[in-house]
């Protein structure tokens, strides 16, 4: 379980760069435990294929890029530099046009170098998933661990 | 002529993407603008952002060389960073490697200064109406 410290920052953790806070999203706390959830409202202008209305796909895997850094985040309770490695989306469903979604993820392995990653995004039900996604991050960024794992 | 897909897209317009035609080829140019940074500290572009201009290209390559009346939906995608984004225009380029009646596959690269600098590369498959 992370400290209060970490949990404190978690919403800043969510929106608070540039990025994060242009697409507006949301931290809508930790759930069992270890899973951050995070939510981006429905809007025109996220929208992928005009004809149907649905959110686009690029938007879903931004989000659960996002909150996977927030779940290696809780794993290491502490707020260091991370950076997404590699990141695979599956996309099962259609989001349902005119409805927020949620995203959801846990990280299940954490070593001293890479933090394993699944997560998940959902209207309402986690277990009727938009899109499900299987991450690896480079933590300990701040020694260049990213220039190290592209070489 | 008629305008690029992207354009009339609305996320690839909040990402303002500009797409050049080169005989069948597109190259993508994302612009840089403040709203795609990530982390502020570097400062850096959300991985997401690349990863949003990955997907478009790799999807409007795919509309390019099967027109039909839906778009390609994407089936899966995977991403690898190779490269921090920095906060400058991010170029793509996508091929299809192979696209059968239901499914495409295709690999797409992002660079910024040098197209043999890869910041983020991109495999994907797409669903062709004809899987409807």
């Amino acid at each position: 379980m992370a400290d209060s410290t970490l949990i404190d920052i978690l919403p800043q953790l969510a929106s608070g760069a540039a990025h994060t806070h242009a697409l507006g999203f949301v931290f809508e706390g930790l759930h069992d435990e270890a899973s951050p959830r995070i939510r981006v409202p429905y809007r025109p202008e996220w929208i992928g294929d005009p004809d149907t209305g649905v959110l686009a796909g690029g938007l879903v895997t931004t989000l659960l890029d996002h909150v996977g850094g927030l779940a290696v985040w809780v794993a290491m309770d502490a707020f260091q530099p991370v950076a997404t490695l590699d990141l695979r989306v599956d996309y099962m469903r259609a989001a349902e046009p005119g409805r927020d979604l949620f995203a959801q993820a846990r990280c299940f392995r954490l070593t001293p170098t890479i933090a394993f990653v699944r997560g998940w995004a959902f209207e309402d039900d986690p277990s009727n998933p938009v899109a499900a996604s299987q991450a690896a991050y480079v933590v300990n960024t701040s020694r260049s661990a990213k220039t190290e794992a592209a070489a | 002529m008629t305008p690029p897909l992207l354009d009339r897209l609305p996320y690839a317009r909040f990402l303002d993407l500009r797409t050049q035609m080169n005989g069948d080829e597109l190259t993508v140019v994302m612009p840089f603008a403040d709203r795609l940074i990530g982390n502020p500290m570097l400062p850096a572009l959300h991985g997401g952002s690349t990863a949003a201009l990955l997907e478009m290209t790799a999807m409007a390559q795919v509309a390019l060389a099967f027109p039909g009346a839906r778009l390609p939906r994407p089936i899966n995608v995977t991403v690898a960073y190779l490269r921090t984004g920095r906060p400058r225009d991010v170029f793509a380029r996508a091929s299809i490697s192979r696209a059968g009646r239901r499914v495409a596959h295709v690999l797409a690269e992002a660079w910024q200064d040098s197209r043999d600098q890869p910041i983020a590369s991109l495999t994907a498959h797409f669903l062709l109406e004809d899987g409807a």
